[in-house]
């Protein structure tokens, strides 16, 4: 099956907390969006890398990187990547901020 | 092209001779391994763990699937290899596949003896060896109340302490009148029989048994006495056989195990065998201390360097239950070419025996206390002449200016062993620290894998560190900061902050120069909390540097929910509150309502997005059950209602409560009140306890019932509540000013000296000036949760979730 990207608006810029994530639900996939400190917006799943399992919404944010709430995983924003001494991923998402709008390509 | 290199057996052993062959030889083979377990490697050992409800199963995997495929080996799980064509060079699996080898290791383990009587076969009769074992008696747990395990070895008192922990009634079989006959004299068994009596276990000894009973499933069981006891879970652990079978099918020379010589190699060309499943010079190993030993022969034999030859190993044995300290190596009884030093402390249940034969210590038995047991075992392996000591000072470190065991490690030869379980030596791990500059003792474990077994080692390699890196370790120590951002201590942070009038986390994070320039989940916190603790007249806490729980005001869950624990001051509610508490558990279809061990109501499993809206339902402000805060306070009945109680300690209880509710503090703080030295209210296990006495209230300070328990020190005796109150607000003050952040006061406490804290609370001008800046502190406090329902920016912020939609 060949699957097509979608563009789809997300939320208001200005709706968005600093430091804080905001967890949306867009067709059944979990993202979490983070406003950093430095204004730009990022979007990752919602799942913590660790093996098992959790949420990432309500993570510490520190510049492009989250701490994962539940068990402490360093994760960058940029690639989604686990830092060390851990390991593991999330997935990331293209984002784009258009006038005031939050646009996500899924 | 490659070589191929097939391996049978997916265990400790043989992976770990893997492991070292890639040391060795990274890209000398193509390596396939099949298994017949559905998972990759995991540590065996911690299985015992496992079911003692310590560790989970993912936290015991060695070598995830990643590792396999970084290193390019090919492997087969849930696949059982059942035939070995030695002429051909082929295995067959059970699924039909055919795989082509150039040399092939047999490392299948062992399987759990299973006693031949009648009824063996019946559903709840159970071995104790892997993963499978394990998750059916949790789940039998759930179920069933009786066990019974056969066996009063290592493991079956491993596995009966489990099945204690899953809540089950265990009694335990055994054949012999001693427990743990081949590892302890009958001093040492008795010693260990009665802790574990004290546990909850109950020992039959001197039983054998005949039948299992039951008809489908078992219900109980019937020993050759005639005897019958109900069981409905029976686990056997009365050995272990080695897997053999394949290699017998196979034409391969088997005795008790698969026979080998020096160098692993079995009578068939090519073939080579490892782990519980061989059998070197007539002996089968059921420890992976000798089998690390041995996968290292192999590892250079396969990679073509010449390797000492593997001579045999002498084991040491502890036993991984919780109360009982335990080592045992070499011979234990006496005979008359023995004689033995022993020492038999009652008071504190300590003993210790060591057998000497022709001036050598030929075997150790400690119970109670096994500082010792590394420095005797080996002792014992170097077969060192003790001639010269005196008994003392084979019993005792006899380090010359009361150097302990630091001068023990300056003594070790370099190639004497400090990880039994994974054979590494003390020139490795001193080459490893110098070569990659290790600090901590995960570090070494990280690069040698010593300490990443049973642990027991982890000490000795602390030692080790101290030795090597010498006034370096202190500080570098000090140096590492209290986090990767900074090279600052708590103390150096402390002071800057007061010295150059530092006020938010941002601004000490720049004047500081930390190299995460907004700091990381340890600092950040940190600083927020020594902010506060400073500035006490007014700091704007900063809430996105806190940890999640004290972000969202509540307890975060493993799933990704939370919970909400209404407050109940002194554990006192009303039947109002109650049915308030019940009717929202209802509205909100809470997944659990459980009594917590703080003395109240948990509703667990709450969506994030629910919580403001049930906290406005409750009306009543939930409960610090998560924070670096007074989390409760513990109450007995006391006067008003139990007959023995001399004092109020619910209404004491209560107005601690109400008055220190909301502190920010180092660590969480538990407070306990019983009305009486009966102490219903466990108040000698609390960070500040008080036990009502005729006339007064003892205080109690600096103990812990978490993982370090540490019973309270008395620190005074006073006549009323208002003295109590008094102190308590001092001595939390006085924490709050000097500890660490996540310190919590029984360290703090043994850091400090109860002489200093004494002292300090004893001086009533300190007494009162820190009464007055915790006073002050406790101004700046407000209600989270009235907060997150009428402010409109916190529920946005914090506990929205959204949804959108695309078609
Ligand atoms: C509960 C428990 C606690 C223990 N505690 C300790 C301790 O504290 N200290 C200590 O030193 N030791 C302890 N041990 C013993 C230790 O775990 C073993 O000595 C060690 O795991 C043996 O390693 P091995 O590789 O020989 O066998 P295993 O680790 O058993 O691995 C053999 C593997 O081969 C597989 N296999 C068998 N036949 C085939 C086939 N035909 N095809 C494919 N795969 C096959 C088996 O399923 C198994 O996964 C404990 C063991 C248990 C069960
Ligand atoms: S501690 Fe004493 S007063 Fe309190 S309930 Fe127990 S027995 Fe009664
Ligand atoms: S001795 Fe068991 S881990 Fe080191």
């Amino acid at each position: 099956m060949q699957e097509t990207m979608v563009r789809i608006k997300l939320a208001d810029y200005d709706s968005l907390p600093v430091g804080a994530g905001q967890a949306i639900t867009v067709n059944g996939e979990n993202i979490v969006l983070f406003r950093i400190s430095n204004g730009d917006v990022k979007a990752v799943e919602n799942r913590s890398p660790h093996r098992k399992g959790g949420t990432l919404a309500d993570a510490l944010v520190s510049g492009k990187f989250i701490y994962c709430p539940v068990y402490d995983l360093k994760i960058s924003l940029e690639d989604g990547k686990v830092q060390a001494p851990d390991t593991g991923e999330v997935k990331t998402y293209h984002v784009e901020v258009i006038e005031n709008e939050v646009y996500i390509t899924i | 092209m490659k070589k191929k290199l097939v391996m049978i057996g997916n265990g400790m052993a043989g992976v770990r001779t893997i492991e070292e062959l890639l040391k060795l030889q990274p890209d000398g083979y193509e390596i396939t391994i099949f298994g017949n377990e559905p998972h990759p490697n995991y540590n065996r050992i911690m299985l015992s763990t496992v079911l003692q409800g310590d560790k989970s199963i993912e936290d015991i995997i060695m070598n995830d699937w990643d590792w396999y495929k970084n290193n390019g080996i090919k492997l087969y799980t849930g696949e059982a290899v059942v035939g070995i064509d030695n002429q051909k060079k082929q295995l067959l699996s059970d699924q039909g596949r055919l795989v082509d080898y150039d040399e092939l290791i047999i490392a299948t383990g062992s399987s759990s003896f299973i006693l031949p009587v009648p009824g063996s076969d019946k559903q709840g009769v159970v071995g104790f060896r892997d993963i499978h074992d394990c998750e059916m008696m949790i789940k039998d747990s759930r179920k069933y109340k009786k066990a019974a395990v056969i066996g009063g070895g290592l493991l079956g008192l491993e596995a009966a302490r489990g099945l204690l922990n899953l809540g089950m009634e265990v009694n335990v079989v055994h054949l012999m009148p001693h427990l743990m006959e081949r590892q302890l004299d009958e001093t040492a068994s008795g010693m260990l029989k009665k802790e574990l009596e004290n546990q909850g276990m109950n020992f039959l000894l001197e039983k054998q048994t005949a039948e299992i009973l039951g008809d489908e499933r078992v219900t109980g069981l019937r020993f050759s006495d005639g005897s019958e006891i109900q069981a409905d879970l029976v686990v056997m652990a009365v050995g272990i056989r080695p897997n053999v079978q394949l290699a017998k099918d196979s034409g391969i020379y088997v005795n008790r195990g698969i026979v080998v010589n020096d160098y692993m190699e079995t009578d068939m060309p090519n073939i080579y065998a490892v782990g519980e499943c061989a059998e070197h010079r007539e002996i089968v190993y059921g420890l992976v201390a000798p089998l690390y030993e041995q996968g290292k022969v192999l590892a250079a034999n396969l990679a073509g360097i010449p390797a000492n030859p593997y001579e045999g190993t002498i084991c040491g044995t502890q036993l991984k239950v919780s109360g009982c300290d335990l080592f045992s190596a070499g011979e234990i009884g006496d005979d008359e070419g023995t004689k033995s030093i022993k020492v038999h402390n009652e008071f504190d249940g300590i003993y210790k025996k060591i057998v000497i034969r022709d001036n050598r210590i030929a075997g150790i038995v400690l119970y109670g206390d096994t500082k010792d047991s590394n420095r005797l075992f080996r002792m014992l392996t170097k077969r060192e002449d003790i001639s010269g000591m005196t008994s003392v000072s084979i019993l005792e470190a006899n380090g010359c200016c009361g150097g302990g065991e630091a001068g023990d490690v300056a003594a070790m030869a370099d190639d004497e062993l400090v990880c039994g379980c994974n054979g590494v030596t003390k020139g490795t791990i001193v080459d490893a620290i110098r070569t990659n500059e290790l600090t901590t003792v995960d570090e070494v474990g990280g690069c040698t894998n010593a300490g990443r077994s049973c642990g027991r080692c982890k000490s000795l390699i602390s030692d080790i560190l101290a030795y090597t890196l010498g006034d370096q370790y202190d500080t570098s120590v000090k140096k590492a900061g209290i986090c990767g951002c900074t090279t600052l201590s708590k103390d150096e942070i402390v002071a800057e902050i007061r010295e150059k009038g530092l006020t938010n986390v941002r601004e000490v994070m720049n004047v500081l120069g930390w190299s995460q320039e907004e700091g990381c989940s340890k600092c950040r916190p940190a600083i927020n909390y020594y902010l506060g603790m400073i500035n006490f007249d007014g700091y704007k806490d900063e809430r996105d540097s806190r940890l999640v729980n004290e972000k969202m005001h509540a307890n975060i869950q493993k799933d990704g929910t939370y919970s909400v624990v209404p407050r109940m001051y002194g554990g006192v509610t009303t039947a109002a509150d109650l049915k308030k508490i019940a009717e929202v558990a209802e509205k909100y279809d809470v997944p659990l309502v459980k009594m917590t061990g703080g003395q109240r109501i948990g509703l667990f499993g709450v969506n994030k997005e629910d919580l403001p809206a049930m906290w406005e339902d409750l009306g009543m402000p939930s409960g610090y059950a998560y924070g670096k805060t007074l989390r409760t306070v513990k109450t007995c009945v006391g006067e008003k209602f139990c007959r023995f109680g001399t004092q109020d300690s619910m209404g004491l209880g209560i107005e601690l409560e109400k008055k220190f509710e909301r502190l920010d503090t180092p660590h969480k703080v538990k407070m306990g009140v019983s009305a009486c030295p009966r102490n219903c209210a466990e108040s000698g296990i609390k960070d500040i306890g008080f036990v009502g006495v005729d006339g007064g209230w003892e205080i109690y300070i600096g103990g812990n019932g978490g993982t370090d328990l540490r019973a309270a020190d008395l620190l005074d005796t006073v006549k009323t509540k208002e003295e109590a109150m008094e102190i308590t607000g001092a001595y939390l003050q006085y924490y709050r000013e000097t500890a660490a952040y996540l310190e919590r006061t029984a360290p703090w406490l043994e850091r400090m000296g109860l002489e200093h804290v004494k002292e300090v609370l004893a001086d009533e001008s300190m007494r009162k000036q820190l009464n007055e800046r915790l006073d002050k502190t406790l101004e700046r406090y407000n209600e989270p949760w009235q907060e997150a329902i009428s402010d409109n920016g916190i529920k946005e912020k914090y506990y929205k979730v959204r949804n959108v939609t695309v078609e």
